[in-house]
C-alpha cells in the first residue's frame, strides 16, 4: 500500500510511503542509547505512536516492514541546514530540502535564516513550518539574531520565541561586535534559547578561501586562518561565562576552539558545539585541485584538527554532529575557486560518512554518533527527545549499517548537487524514517 | 624526442626535472633563431593559438604573440578590456566558445588562482598558464632559469634569494618550485607580512635581513611591489620599503662579489631596485625579455605536438 493519505506529500521515486495509523516494524535491531535499549524486536506504531516493542500480534492488521538486517533509532535531527526558502528556491525549497533530509534518515531539521527575507519575523517562521507539511521532517527554523541579519540591532527575539523559535543565529556571519553579542545572550536568556555563533572574526578570516597553511600557501590562495574562528569561540564563551547566556558554537573546525569549548564546559559554561561530517572527514590537500565542492566556510582544515574533532565528538567536547547543508546551483560553483560561493550540501550522506568513516573505523561508538546526530541536537535547540518507549510519538530513523553505495550527487533529492563525497564507498545507509504519523521507505 | 613532452603548462609545482632541462635547452635552441635574419621558423603551422587574457598585461601577452608568430602559429589574443570579458562573460562561456572555435593550444592569463586548471578539466585544447592570480608564472620563473643558467652555469647548488611579497607573487612560486626542482637552494626574503605562513614547507629557506640574504647568495630575484600593499597596510611606506628592502649599488657594492640580480618587470624603480643597479652595465634584465621569446616559443612548440622530429 502507497497511499498517502492525510494531505501527506507523495514519497519520492523509489520510496514507500505507509501512513502511521497502523504500521510496524518486524525483527530490526532497535537502538536507543539514551534508553541504553539495543535489541532485535519488532515494534508498532498505531497512530503515529509507538504502542508495542515485541512480536507483532496476530491479528495485525497494518503495514509492515520487514526489518531483517536494519536498525531502528530515535529520528535523527540536523539542527543546521539551508534550505534557501523563501528567495534562492532555485537553490532548494522546504519541500526538496525535507526530502534530501528523509534520504539521509532525518526527520527534524533546523535551518538558518539567511534566506531572502531573512527569518526575523513570526510570518516567516510560519511559512517556512507550513512549507513542510505534508513531509515526515520536523523543520524547525533558526530565528535571526539581528534584524534583517544585518548585525546592527537584535531582532524582535521575543516575538520569534513566541512563534516557536529556541534558537537564533545569523549563520553566514558572526556577530560583529562583542557588545551586540552581550546582548543577544542577556535577552534570550528570557527565553532560555541559545544564540548559534558562526565563530569568524572576519578581520582576521578577510578574503580567505580556505585554511591558512601550507596548502593554501602553495596554491596562493588567500587564508582564512584557524585563529579567526578561535579568537570568536573565545569571546563568545567569555560573554556567555560572564552574562550566563547560552551559546552554541555552529561547525566548529579547529584543535584550538575544540579545546576552548572542553575547558569552558569543565567551568560549568553554557556552551556547546556541533562540527560537520566534512570537517571530520576532509582536510585541506583535497583542495589541491581547486575543486569548488570543497569550498566551504569554516574551510576544510588540517589532519590535525580532523584528530581534534573526533577527540572531541568522543569526550562530548562537541555534542552535535550537523550538516550545515548549503545547496547551491551547478552554474553557481562551475566557477573559478575564488568567485565559487561556500558550502556543499550534506543531509544525504552525513550517516553514511559517519558510520563508515567513524564508526566502523571504531573512531566512536555507534552510540555516540546516534546521540550526536539525534537527541543531542534536539536538547541544545530544546525540542523534545525522540525515544524508543512505548507511548512516544514515533519519530524513528530505519538504516543499514552494512548497505554498500556509492555516492552520487546527480541522483540526490536535494535540488543541488553540491556534495564532496561524490564518488565515494559508504558502508551504511538510510533506509527510511518515520515522524508525524507517517512513513518514507527506500524500496531495494 | 619524438614523444610529447607537456600536455599542458600549468606549473612548475611537481614538474619532473628532466621536463625543465628539455625546455631550457629548447629554448636555447631558438634564441639562436631568434638572431637569424629572419627569425621565423614554422614548426606551429596550421596550429591555432588563443592568447586569453583576463587581466591587463603587456609585456606577457607580447612574449607570447611574439613567441608564436616566430613558430608560424595562427595567432588569435583578445583581453579582458578588448572583448565580451568585461561584459561580464564567464570563464566557463570562454570555455565553451574555445571549444567552439577549435583552438589547438590557448594561453590563459587570469586573475583567479587554478583557472588554467579549470580550463584543462573542461576543453581538449593544450592550455599554457600566464600567470594565475598568485599561484603561478611558469614561463616567467623559467625564462629566470635560461638567464640564471646562462650566468651561472648550473642550478646544482647554486643559491638564490627570491626576494619581496612572495605571499602576493605567482612568479615567486614559480621560482622556487622551479628552482628546488633542479637542485638549487632557494631562499625567500622579504617582511614578515609579506613571508605566507608555512612557506618554509615548500623547502626554503627564510630571511627577514636582505644584507644577510645578499652575503648568502649567487642569484637574487627581485620581485615587483604592488604599491598598493602600503594601503592594505603590509608595509608601512613604500620608503621604508625601500630602505629596508631595496636593492641598491650600496647593498650590492657591499658584498664585494658579483652576483646575478634578476627582475621580471615591470620595476618599480626606486623602490625595490635602484634604476643604477637595473641599468648598469651587465644587468641581465633585458636578456630576460629576450630569453621571455625563447622560453614560450619551446613551451608552445613542445606543447603543440607537431613535427615533433624536426627538434
Ligand atoms: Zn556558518
Amino acid at each position: 500500500m502507497s497511499h498517502s493519505a492525510d494531505n501527506h506529500i507523495n514519497p519520492p521515486e523509489g520510496w514507500q510511503g505507509y501512513n502511521c495509523h497502523n504500521l510496524a516494524i518486524r525483527g530490526a535491531r532497535l537502538f536507543d542509547p539514551e534508553l541504553k535499549l539495543d535489541m532485535v524486536s519488532d515494534i508498532v506504531i498505531l497512530e503515529g505512536k509507538i504502542s508495542s516493542i515485541g512480536p507483532i500480534p496476530k491479528d495485525f492488521g497494518g503495514d509492515i516492514i520487514e526489518g531483517k538486517e536494519l536498525t531502528v533509532c530515535p529520528g535523527l535531527f540536523d539542527m543546521h541546514v539551508h534550505l534557501r526558502e523563501p528567495g534562492y528556491e532555485y537553490k532548494e525549497t522546504v519541500q526538496s530540502g525535507c526530502l534530501a533530509a528523509v534520504a539521509g534518515g532525518f526527520t527534524g531539521v533546523a535551518p538558518m535564516p539567511n534566506t531572502n527575507p531573512p527569518t526575523d519575523t513570526p510570518a516567516t517562521v510560519n511559512f517556512i513550518r507550513q512549507q513542510s507539511a505534508g513531509t515526515p521532517v520536523d523543520v524547525h527554523p533558526i530565528g535571526a539574531i539581528t534584524a534583517g541579519r544585518k548585525g546592527d540591532q537584535l531582532s524582535e527575539m521575543a516575538e520569534l520565541n513566541k512563534a516557536g523559535v529556541t534558537g537564533y543565529s545569523d549563520d553566514g556571519s558572526p556577530v560583529p561586535t562583542a557588545e551586540l553579542m552581550r546582548l543577544a545572550l542577556e535577552y534570550t536568556m528570557m527565553s532560555n534559547s541559545v544564540i548559534i555563533e558562526h565563530a569568524e572574526d572576519t578581520s582576521l578570516s578577510g578574503k580567505g578561501v580556505m585554511d591558512e597553511g601550507a596548502v593554501s600557501t602553495a596554491l596562493g590562495l588567500p587564508g582564512w586562518p584557524s585563529i579567526a574562528e578561535d579568537i570568536d569561540v573565545y569571546r563568545c564563551i567569555r560573554l556567555a561565562e560572564y552574562t550566563g547566556g547560552r551559546i552554541h558554537i555552529a561547525h566548529l573546525s579547529t584543535k584550538e576552539s575544540v579545546q576552548l569549548v572542553r575547558e569552558a564546559k569543565a567551568r560549568g559554561v553554557n556552551v556547546t558545539a556541533e562540527t560537520t561530517p566534512h570537517h571530520l572527514t576532509l582536510d585541506c590537500t583535497i583542495l589541491e585541485g581547486y575543486n569548488s565542492n570543497y569550498k566551504v566556510n569554516p574551510p576544510l582544515r588540517t589532519k590535525a584538527d580532523i584528530d581534534a574533532l573526533i577527540e572531541g565528538l568522543k569526550d562530548e567536547t562537541i555534542d552535535a554532529i550537523a550538516t550545515d547543508h548549503a545547496p547551491h546551483a551547478h552554474d553557481e560553483k562551475e566557477v573559478e575557486f575564488i568567485l565559487a560561493p561556500f558550502g556543499m550540501i550534506g543531509l544525504e550522506t552525513a550517516l553514511g560518512v559517519v558510520l563508515t568513516k567513524l564508526v566502523k573505523t571504531k573512531k566512536i561508538t555507534l552510540s555516540r554518533a546516534v546521540q550526536a546526530l539525534s537527541n543531542a541536537p534536539r536538547k541544545i535547540l530544546n525540542l523534545p527527545v525522540a525515544k524508543i518507549e512505548v507511548g512516544a510519538i514515533a519519530n524513528l530513523t530505519i538504516f543499514n549499517s552494512d548497505e554498500k553505495w556509492t555516492v552520487d550527487g546527480t541522483k540526490m533529492l536535494s535540488k543541488s548537487q553540491n556534495t564532496p563525497f561524490g564518488g565515494w564507498e559508504l558502508t551504511g545507509r538510510a533506509t527510511g524514517v518515520v515522524n508525524k504519523g507517517i512513513a518514507f521507505v527506500r524500496r531495494d | 624526442m619524438s614523444e610529447l613532452v607537456l600536455n599542458h603548462l600549468l606549473g612548475l609545482q611537481g614538474i619532473e626535472p628532466s621536463k625543465i632541462y628539455t625546455i631550457l635547452d629548447t629554448a636555447d635552441e631558438f634564441l639562436k633563431v631568434l638572431d637569424r635574419p629572419i627569425p621565423k621558423v614554422p614548426p606551429l603551422r596550421g596550429i591555432t593559438v588563443a592568447n586569453i587574457f583576463f587581466e591587463p598585461s603587456t609585456r606577457t601577452k607580447i612574449s607570447f604573440e611574439l613567441a608564436e608568430k616566430r613558430l608560424s602559429a595562427d595567432v588569435v589574443s583578445f583581453s579582458k578590456s578588448g572583448s565580451s570579458v568585461s561584459k561580464g562573460e564567464t570563464l566557463l562561456d570562454t570555455v565553451r566558445n574555445i571549444e567552439a572555435m577549435k583552438i589547438d593550444v590557448v594561453v590563459i592569463r587570469h586573475h583567479a588562482q587554478g583557472a588554467p586548471l579549470f580550463l584543462t578539466e573542461r576543453i581538449k585544447s593544450a592550455v599554457i598558464n600566464a600567470g594565475d592570480g598568485s599561484h603561478e608564472h611558469p614561463t616567467q620563473a623559467l625564462l629566470d632559469m635560461m638567464t640564471i643558467r646562462g650566468h651561472t652555469g648550473g642550478f646544482e647548488g647554486l643559491k638564490v634569494v627570491v626576494l619581496g611579497d612572495i605571499a602576493h607573487s605567482r612568479v615567486a612560486r614559480s621560482n622556487i618550485h622551479g628552482l628546488k626542482a633542479v637542485g638549487a637552494d632557494v631562499m625567500v626574503c622579504g617582511p614578515s607580512t609579506l613571508i605566507p605562513r608555512d612557506i618554509e614547507a615548500l623547502g626554503v629557506k627564510i630571511s627577514t635581513d636582505v644584507d644577510e640574504a645578499l652575503d648568502w647568495c649567487d642569484v637574487i630575484n627581485v620581485m615587483r611591489l604592488q604599491l598598493e600593499r602600503q594601503n592594505q597596510g603590509y608595509i608601512p611606506s613604500l620608503r621604508e620599503y625601500q630602505r629596508t628592502f631595496g636593492i641598491t649599488k650600496a647593498r650590492l657594492d657591499r658584498i664585494g662579489r658579483k652576483i646575478v640580480v634578476l627582475h621580471p618587470g615591470p620595476m618599480n624603480r626606486g623602490v625595490e631596485i635602484d634604476s643604477n643597479v637595473a641599468d648598469a652595465p651587465g644587468s641581465v634584465i633585458l636578456q630576460q625579455v629576450t630569453h621571455g621569446v625563447a622560453i614560450r616559443m619551446a613551451v608552445l612548440f613542445l606543447i603543440s605536438g607537431k613535427e615533433r622530429t624536426d627538434a
